[in-house]
């Protein structure tokens, strides 16, 4: 099914925040905005609900923690305990470097990994480039036509923040 | 954007857009390398190559070319690498610290210092791998089974930590700078044409800046923030425990941790100096790299300089204090014996040097700046060296004293890797972006001179409409109102 879209380009954030405000009171919904930088505040005017990533990194770094300690009484303790003037094979402040690094390392890594996955970001990826300005200096509105009353309503609102130009884009998918 | 106080200076000079902004940027970039990046880049290739070959004869001859002994069993390579890894400190620290403190001005360095701190870290691996004397069995390092037992690494040992410590470092890292490069690279893709818009499009992952990837990207970026904070603190400290857990006098103290962190963000910053104030003239960035910024790294480097003098003085308090006759002699034969030069180098670099900071007219001078930071990357390279060869030449048995002097193979593998560590930060500057670009752009509003003249200018009309204070914040609760920003 393909959909209709129609882009309000502008040339600074300010009013593309303001005109997001104001399409969500006015009760429309925006598909989304693409910018050159993250703009304050557009995660609440958008509506976008906090992502769940921090709490992936924590379980990655319980895992991390988990799998550190785990590694080191195995091979230090239980598999060669060595016997170093008698002391305890088990000895607990010498695994906690070594449990700090891999705990940073995987979450780091399992953090950054899940967001490239939930962003569809990859190498070689085509990306639905709206238009090769918004990685420039234009912030863009993206907000699906699904009626006429919807069009005209958008397009105010747009125009009445200055948009340089309105445009539609017809998407396949 | 909140306006910030008039007294501030801008961090953006000149009357900029944001697509002036990405000219001037993507301007290195997109030209053909000048004469000057040319010679530097032959010149640092060069000597590079003559590092590896210098590498390549020790391998082929053995660690008996180098100048070390029964007694100095440690000496330039230790020395070389815990310089590079201080180095890198700084870029972490501008990069991740900063960023949890909220300092705008980190935005205009911090992609060039995480660079630094990358290569760096390459250059620092280099010397602990070839200092086993065997680095074909390097992978010994690593827990892996294999066929004597399995025998297993020994998590007891500082030396396996520092193994975990600087490979998650250089790994965290690459993959901070990575995720910060990712919506530059795809402005870059954008402006291409041909084989480049190909190669920087794989790289730039298919970025589209996209308001719910930036709200995530946002999030993700704090976080590694978080965790390279307590890594980068963490990376020093566990290098110091490599000296601090052995019972050498002079290395065997418990202030080694806070004292070697202290040391790697002064030199590092130093480093970003001899770096920045380069780049800043050769790329023309003088509008982004502005004589502001350099004053408030010259700030750190005061602080740290003095933390670090700190360190010295009480070092030698604590080994009169300890009662230790074989401590208190190492520190005198320090300051006294016949590494007595070295230590004084160390002191006029590191401790008298940047107090020179103080006065206004240095710290906001670029050229003094620069030859004080190469200063300090003197003083600090000899702190190392203080610390390894003069705890290690006289210990505790008189009849194995013996004295240290380095041969060309360790000199020409450490110069060789000045120019590792410049060939790649010359590629870096002429194929990536030196500048966070959509970083930079988001503090053109608050702190750009040509915003902060007309918000001092609102101010000074006294129009109260307009609210000076939070545009942003009164517009947002009230569409309607209109906005002259």
């Amino acid at each position: 099914m393909s959909k209709n879209f129609l882009l309000g380009v502008y040339d600074d954030e300010q009013p593309v925040l303001n005109a997001v405000n104001e399409l969500r009171i006015k009760g429309i919904r925006v598909y989304d905005v693409y910018s050159p930088f993250a703009i304050h505040g557009m995660d609440d005017a958008l509506g976008i609900k906090r992502t769940r990533l921090t709490i992936a990194a924590f379980i990655y770094g319980v895992i991390g923690c988990t799998l550190a300690l785990s590694m080191m009484i195995y091979m230090n303790v239980f598999d060669w305990p060595m016997n170093i003037g008698g002391k305890p094979a088990f000895m607990g402040p010498d695994f906690i470097p070594v449990t700090f690094e891999l705990t940073v390392l995987i979450t780091a890594l399992g953090m950054v990994g899940t967001f490239l996955y939930v962003s569809r970001l990859a190498p070689g990826v085509e990306g639905d480039l709206i238009d090769p300005r918004v990685t420039n200096d234009r912030f863009i509105i993206a907000v699906e036509i699904k009626n006429e009353e919807v069009r005209r309503k958008t397009e105010e609102v747009l125009k009445s923040y200055g948009s340089l130009e309105i445009r539609e884009r017809l998407t396949e998918k | 954007m909140i306006q910030e106080s008039a007294v501030r200076p801008p961090l953006v000079l000149g009357d900029k857009t944001y697509s002036q902004m990405t000219e001037d940027i993507m301007k290195p970039l997109e030209t053909k390398p000048n004469l000057l990046w040319l010679a530097a880049f032959s010149i640092a290739a060069l000597v590079m190559t003559m590092g590896f070959a210098l590498i390549g004869y020790l391998f082929v001859e053995g660690t008996g070319v180098w100048g070390l002994n029964k007694t100095v069993g440690w000496a330039w390579d230790i020395t070389n690498f815990v310089f590079w890894v201080g180095i890198g400190h700084a870029g972490t620290l501008i990069s991740a610290v900063l960023l949890l403190f909220r300092q705008k001005w980190r935005t205009s360095i911090n992609r060039a210092a995480e660079a630094m701190t990358i290569f760096a870290v390459m250059c620092a691996g280099i010397f602990p791998v070839i200092h086993t004397g065997r680095p074909w069995l390097a992978f010994w390092m690593l827990p892996l089974p294999n066929v004597h037992g399995s025998l297993w690494v020994n998590f007891n040992s500082p030396l396996l930590w520092d193994v975990f410590a600087i490979s998650t470092y250089l790994t965290v890292s690459l993959v901070f700078w990575y995720i910060g490069l990712i919506p530059d690279i795809a402005t870059v893709r954008d402006r291409a044409e041909g084989l480049r818009k190909t190669i920087y499009g794989a790289l730039s992952f298919g970025w589209n800046g996209s308001a719910r990837t930036w709200a995530r990207y946002e999030v993700v970026c704090l976080i590694l923030a978080g965790l390279s904070t307590p890594l980068v603190l963490s990376v020093h400290t566990i290098v110091s425990f490599d000296f601090a857990t052995s019972v050498i006098p002079g290395w065997h103290t418990t202030i080694f941790p806070p004292y070697f962190v202290a040391g790697a963000i002064f030199s590092g910053f130093a480093m970003v100096h001899t770096l920045m104030i380069l780049t800043r003239s050769i790329f023309k960035l003088k509008e982004y790299v502005t004589i502001y910024h350099i004053e408030l790294m010259n700030i750190v480097i005061i602080i740290t300089g003095s933390v670090v003098g700190l360190a010295y003085g009480t070092e030698f308090f604590i080994a009169w204090y300890s009662g230790v006759e074989y401590e208190q002699y190492a520190f005198l034969n320090r300051a006294f014996g016949p590494f007595a030069w070295a230590y004084w180098t160390m002191i006029t670099c590191n401790v008298i040097t940047p107090q020179l900071f103080w006065f206004n007219a240095i710290r906001k001078s670029a050229t003094a700046t620069f030859i004080i930071s190469i200063f300090v990357n003197i003083g600090m390279w000899f702190e190392r060296f203080v610390i390894i060869v003069t705890s290690l030449h006289r210990d505790y048995l008189p009849s194995s004293w013996a004295m240290y002097s380095p041969t060309f193979v360790e000199i020409g593998i450490f110069i060789g890797t000045f120019g590792l560590f410049f060939t790649l930060f010359l590629l870096f500057a002429k194929t990536l972006p030196v500048i966070a670009l959509h970083e930079i752009k988001t503090v053109l509003k608050s702190s750009g001179e040509k915003y902060r003249q007309a918000a001092a200018h609102r101010v000074e009309k006294g129009s109260a409409g307009e609210s000076p204070i939070m545009p942003e914040i009164s517009l947002a609760r009230n569409p309607q109102q209109e906005t002259e920003i």
